[in-house]
C-alpha cells in the first residue's frame, strides 16, 4: 500500500494522541482511580497503534502494543498505576513523541530504542498481575473480557415498552468482528445497515460516531427493535464477512442494564471464555456470584462518552503555508482593489468607483477572516507545560502546582510558534530559582506545594502572558552583588540603583544567580534569550516580585505581527512607514523651533527636551527638492521613557499596512524592520524605531 | 552510447546585454523577466542594491548587475529588464540592459574561466571571479556569470 499520502494524516493525528497521552496520563497520576483518564489513554494508545502499524512503523507499533498490555490491567484494576508504572507509561510517551518526530523528520523510528521500555513493561505485566492471570495480560484484545452491556435511560426504556407493547422483539445484539478484520469501521456500517433493513437499532455502544471514527475494539453492542425473529437476525448478520461472532439475547423492559454478563460464554469463542473468567477472578474472588456491584463503570459510561463528543467541533486541518499564500493573496487584491480605486477616480467613472466601493467591503470583510483563520489559542503552547512542570518539579524534589488561566486567548500563528521556548525557560526559571524546597516553604509559614500560575489574557490590542510563582522572590541586593561579581555594572551604577532597576539586570547577557549550574537554569543564558526573543516579536517583558511572596513575569506581545497601524511619512520622493504603537503624536514646527543642546538638535514640547533626527540624513536620501519648506513635520516616538521627534517632509496618513519580510538577501539592515506594499504597488520600508533614536 | 551523451553536454542559458558586451546564466536559475517598474531604495545597502520592488506581492531586492561586476552605469531605456533568479534559497531580481535571447551552447565551446586568469595579468582576477567561462557560437563570445560568486555578499554579511 503507498502510504505516503496517508503520512500527514498520519504525523498530525499522532501529535493529538501523544498530547492526549500526555494529558491524560497527568489526570491519572493525580488520581490513579480516573476510570475516564484511563479508558481516554488505552484508545490513544490503541488508536496510534493501528495507525502506526498501518503506515508500517512497526516499533512504535511494538512499543503501544505493550503500552496497551500494561494500561489494560490497570482498565481492569488489576494493576495499581503507582508512580513507577506512570513514570515507565511516561517514559513511553516520550520515546513515542521522539519515534515521531523521527518519522517526521525523514529518519528512521529506529533510532531510538526502545527495547529497555518494552522489559520494562512486560516486567510490569508479568509481576503486577500475579502468576495465574499472567498470560491473560497478554491478550491486547481485551473483548471477551466480562461484558458491562448497555445502560440504558429513561427514554430509550420508553422506546422499549412502547415497542414491547405493539409486539415487537426488543433484541440486545453483541457483534463481535474477526480480529484480522482491517476496515471495522466499514464492517460496523454494513452491520447497522443490515440491521435497519430488518428494524430499528435504538442504541448501540460505543455509539454511533465513534464506530464510524473506528473509536471501538473488535465488539459492538446494540439494541435493537425488530418484527423479525432472532434466527432471522442472527442469519443476517452472520451473512456478513469478517464477522466472528453475533450474540442476540431478548430484552425486557424495565432492566437498567442490559446484557451484563460477567463472563459472556460467547458460543463462537469458546477459546477465551476460560481466560475471561481468570482475569476476572484475582481481584476478588466473590465478584463471580455477584456480577452487579463489581461493575461501577457501565453507568458511568454514557457520561463519560457524550464528555468526548463535544470536544470534536467540525474542523478542519489547514497546512499554515496554505495559510500564507492566502494571506498573501488578500494582500494582493486589496492592493489591486486600490489600483481600481485610483483609476475610477483619475477618470471619473461612477460605475467603477461604485462596484470598487463593494469590493472595498468584501475585501475588507475577507481580509480580517483570514487573519481571524491564522489566529490559534495560546492553549497549543501552555498544553505542554503540565508535563514540563511534573517533571521539573520531580527533578528538583520540588512540588509545585501549575494553574492555567486563559489558554483559551487567541494570538497569531506567528507568535505562538515563538513564545513556547522563551514560556519554558521563564517556568524553569520559576521552579528553579523562585519555588523553595517544601521544608523552606514550611519554615516560612507557606503551605509546601508552591504555586507557579500561567496566565493570559487580552489587554486592548495586545495579548498580556503571565508567569507568576509564589517563591522566594528576587533579591535586589543578591542580583546586585552578583552583577557586580561579573562585572556586567560597576560599584558606581549599583549604588545609584534602584530596586526596580535592580532587578531588571536579570535581563542582561551573561547574568545568572543560580550558584550551581544546575541541567534547568544557570547557565546564564537565560533570561537575556527570553528578553530578546520577547522584543523581536515586538512586545515587552517586564518583571515584578516581592521577598517571600513571589515573582510575576509579565510579557506583553501584539496580536498580531503580519497586519499593523502604521503613519506613512515622505522624505523627499522616498516614503516610510511608522509603526503607530511607538507614536505619541505629531507636531507642526518651525525652523526656529529647533535649538541645539551640546551639539544636537532638540525641540521643547510642553516644557520636556525632546531629540530630534532628521529622517533625510539619518537615512542617506539622496536630495532632489532643495527648497526648504516653511513647516516641518515632527513625528514624536517613544521606546520605552525615552521620546524623539523624528523630522519628516509630509505626513501622508495613518494606513493599515501588511508587513512583509525584506528576504534573506536584506536581513540584518539597521533601522529597518520590513517593507509593506502600498496601494499603488510601490513598496515602503518600515523604521524601526528603537534603533533609529540610537 | 556517444552521440546520446551529446545533449547532457549543452546548456541553455539566457543570454543578456550589459553595455555592448553579451552575458549569460544558466535558464535553471531564472524564474522570469519583467520589465522595468518602481524600485524602493533600501538604505545602509552596498551600492549595488538598487532597492527593493513589488513582485506580486511580494518584496523582492534587486541588484544593478553592472555595479556588482563593476562595469560603468547607464541611462535605463525601454530595453532594460528586470531577471528575476533564484538561487538556492535566495531570490533577486537583476537589472540588465536588455535581454537577447535563449541559447543552447554546447560545454565544448565554453572555455573555462580558470584557464583565462591563468594568461591574464593579475590586475583582472578581482573581475573574473564572477565568470565562469566564455562562451563561444559561431564567434560571438558570451561571458557566463558566476551567480553564487555575484549573489555571495549575502553570506559574507552574516
Amino acid at each position: 500500500m503507498d502510504t505516503n499520502q496517508y503520512m500527514e494524516m498520519f504525523l498530525e493525528e499522532s501529535q493529538d494522541h501523544l498530547q492526549s497521552l500526555n494529558d491524560r496520563l497527568l489526570d491519572l497520576e493525580k488520581d490513579p482511580e480516573d476510570s475516564d483518564a484511563i479508558n481516554e489513554i488505552f484508545r490513544s494508545a490503541h488508536t496510534l497503534k493501528g495507525m502506526s502499524a498501518t503506515m508500517g512503523y512497526t516499533t512504535v507499533a511494538e512499543l503501544t502494543h505493550d503500552m496497551e498490555n500494561v494500561l489494560d490491567l490497570i482498565r481492569n484494576e488489576k494493576l495499581k498505576a503507582d508512580e513507577d508504572v506512570i513514570d515507565v507509561l511516561f517514559k513511553c510517551v516520550d520515546s513515542l513523541q521522539q519515534m515521531v518526530d523521527n518519522i517526521s523528520n525523514g529518519e528512521s523510528e529506529d533510532a531510538v530504542d526502545v527495547q529497555d521500555l518494552i522489559t520494562k513493561l512486560n516486567d510490569i505485566v508479568n509481576g503486577g498481575s500475579s502468576a495465574p492471570a499472567a498470560d491473560s495480560g497478554a491478550a491486547s484484545t481485551p473483548a471477551p473480557a466480562a461484558d458491562p452491556g448497555i445502560s440504558l435511560d429513561d427514554v430509550d426504556e420508553d422506546v422499549l415498552k412502547k415497542a414491547k407493547d405493539s409486539g415487537m422483539n426488543i433484541l440486545y445484539i453483541k457483534v463481535t468482528l474477526a480480529d484480522t478484520c482491517v476496515l471495522k469501521t466499514v464492517r460496523a456500517y454494513m452491520v447497522m445497515s443490515a440491521l435497519d433493513d430488518l428494524g430499528n437499532v435504538i442504541k448501540s455502544d460505543p455509539s454511533a460516531e465513534d464506530l464510524e471514527q473506528e473509536k471501538f475494539d473488535f465488539s459492538f453492542k446494540l439494541i435493537f427493535i425488530t418484527d423479525a425473529d432472532e434466527k432471522k437476525v442472527e442469519e443476517t448478520l452472520l451473512g456478513i464477512s469478517e464477522i466472528a461472532s453475533v450474540d442476540i439475547s431478548h430484552v425486557e423492559p424495565g432492566e437498567k442494564v442490559v446484557g451484563a454478563t460477567p463472563a459472556a460464554a460467547a458460543p463462537a469463542a469458546p477459546a477465551p471464555a476460560p481466560a475471561a473468567a481468570l482475569a476476572a477472578a484475582p481481584p476478588a474472588p466473590v465478584a463471580a456470584s455477584k456480577p452487579v456491584s463489581t461493575k461501577p463503570a457501565p453507568a458511568k459510561k454514557p457520561a463519560s462518552a457524550a464528555h468526548h463528543e463535544n470536544k470534536a467541533a467540525q474542523t478542519v486541518r489547514v497546512g499554515i503555508e496554505k495559510l500564507d499564500a492566502l494571506m498573501n493573496l488578500v494582500g494582493e487584491l486589496v492592493i489591486n482593489k486600490t489600483r481600481l480605486e485610483q483609476i475610477g477616480s483619475t477618470h471619473r467613472i461612477p460605475e467603477l468607483v461604485e462596484t470598487v466601493e463593494q469590493m472595498d467591503r468584501v475585501t475588507g470583510d475577507l481580509q480580517s477572516i483570514v487573519m481571524k483563520v491564522r489566529m490559534v489559542p495560546v492553549g497549543q503552547v501552555f498544553n505542554r507545560f503540565p508535563r514540563v512542570v511534573r517533571d521539573l518539579a520531580k527533578e528538583l524534589n520540588k512540588e509545585v502546582n501549575l494553574t492555567i488561566e486563559g489558554e483559551d486567548t487567541e494570538l497569531d500563528r506567528t507568535v505562538i510558534d515563538e513564545i513556547g521556548d522563551p514560556l519554558v525557560h521563564l517556568i524553569r526559571n520559576s521552579m528553579d530559582h523562585g519555588v523553595e524546597h517544601p521544608d523552606e516553604r514550611v519554615a516560612k509559614g507557606k503551605p509546601a506545594v508552591g504555586q507557579v500560575g500561567l496566565i493570559a489574557r487580552h489587554e486592548g490590542n495586545s495579548v498580556i502572558i503571565m508567569v507568576t510563582d509564589d517563591g522566594a522572590g528576587i533579591d535586589p541586593d543578591i542580583v546586585k552583588g552578583k552583577a557586580l561579581e561579573k562585572g556586567i555594572i560597576t560599584q558606581e551604577d549599583a549604588d545609584n540603583m534602584t530596586d526596580a532597576e535592580a532587578i531588571r539586570i536579570i535581563f542582561l547577557p551573561g547574568f545568572s544567580t543560580s550558584d550551581v549550574i544546575t541541567d534547568v537554569s544557570g547557565r546564564g543564558v537565560g533570561m537575556d534569550v527570553v528578553k530578546t526573543t520577547i522584543e523581536a516579536l515586538g512586545g515587552v517583558i517586564d518583571v515584578e516580585t516581592k521577598k517571600d511572596e513571589g515573582s510575576v513575569f509579565k510579557i506583553k506581545l501584539p496580536l498580531t505581527l503580519a497586519i499593523i497601524q502604521a503613519l506613512l511619512v515622505e522624505v523627499q520622493t522616498e516614503i516610510y512607514a511608522i509603526p503607530l504603537a511607538s507614536i505619541d503624536s505629531t507636531i507642526n514646527i518651525t525652523h526656529d523651533d529647533i535649538k541645539t543642546i551640546q551639539n544636537k538638535e532638540t525641540i521643547v514640547i510642553r516644557g520636556e527636551i525632546i531629540p530630534i533626527v532628521r529622517l533625510d540624513q539619518a537615512l542617506n536620501v539622496p536630495r532632489v527638492d532643495d527648497k526648504a519648506s516653511e513647516e516641518i513635520y515632527v513625528v514624536i516616538v517613544h521606546i520605552g521613557n525615552k521620546k524623539c521627534g523624528i523630522m519628516v517632509d509630509k505626513l501622508i496618513g495613518q494606513q493599515e499596512i501588511v508587513i512583509k519580510a525584506l528576504g534573506k538577501l536584506l536581513s540584518g539592515i539597521k533601522v529597518i524592520s520590513g517593507a509593506t506594499v502600498l496601494g499603488n504597488g510601490q513598496i515602503a520600508l518600515i523604521l524601526d524605531v528603537a534603533t533609529l533614536m540610537q | 552510447m556517444g552521440q546520446k551523451d551529446a545533449p547532457v553536454n549543452e546548456v541553455q542559458i539566457v543570454a543578456f546585454k550589459l553595455k555592448r558586451e553579451e552575458y549569460g546564466m544558466s535558464i535553471l536559475n531564472v524564474e522570469e523577466i519583467k520589465r522595468l517598474t518602481d524600485i524602493t531604495r533600501v538604505p545602509f545597502t552596498p551600492d549595488f542594491i538598487k532597492g527593493v520592488m513589488n513582485l506580486r506581492g511580494s518584496v523582492l531586492p534587486v541588484i544593478d548587475i553592472k555595479k556588482r561586476i563593476g562595469l560603468p552605469p547607464e541611462e535605463y531605456s525601454d530595453a532594460t529588464r528586470i531577471i528575476v533568479v533564484k538561487l538556492e534559497d535566495i531570490t533577486v531580481g537583476m537589472i540588465v540592459d536588455a535581454v537577447t535571447e535563449v541559447l543552447t551552447i554546447s560545454s565544448d565551446n565554453i572555455t573555462n574561466a580558470k584557464q583565462l586568469t591563468s594568461t591574464d595579468s593579475e590586475a583582472h582576477t578581482e573581475q573574473n571571479h564572477f565568470i565562469t567561462g566564455i562562451g563561444n557560437l559561431n564567434n560571438r563570445l558570451i561571458i557566463l556569470l558566476n551567480l553564487s560568486e555575484i549573489l555571495g555578499f549575502c553570506n559574507d554579511n552574516k
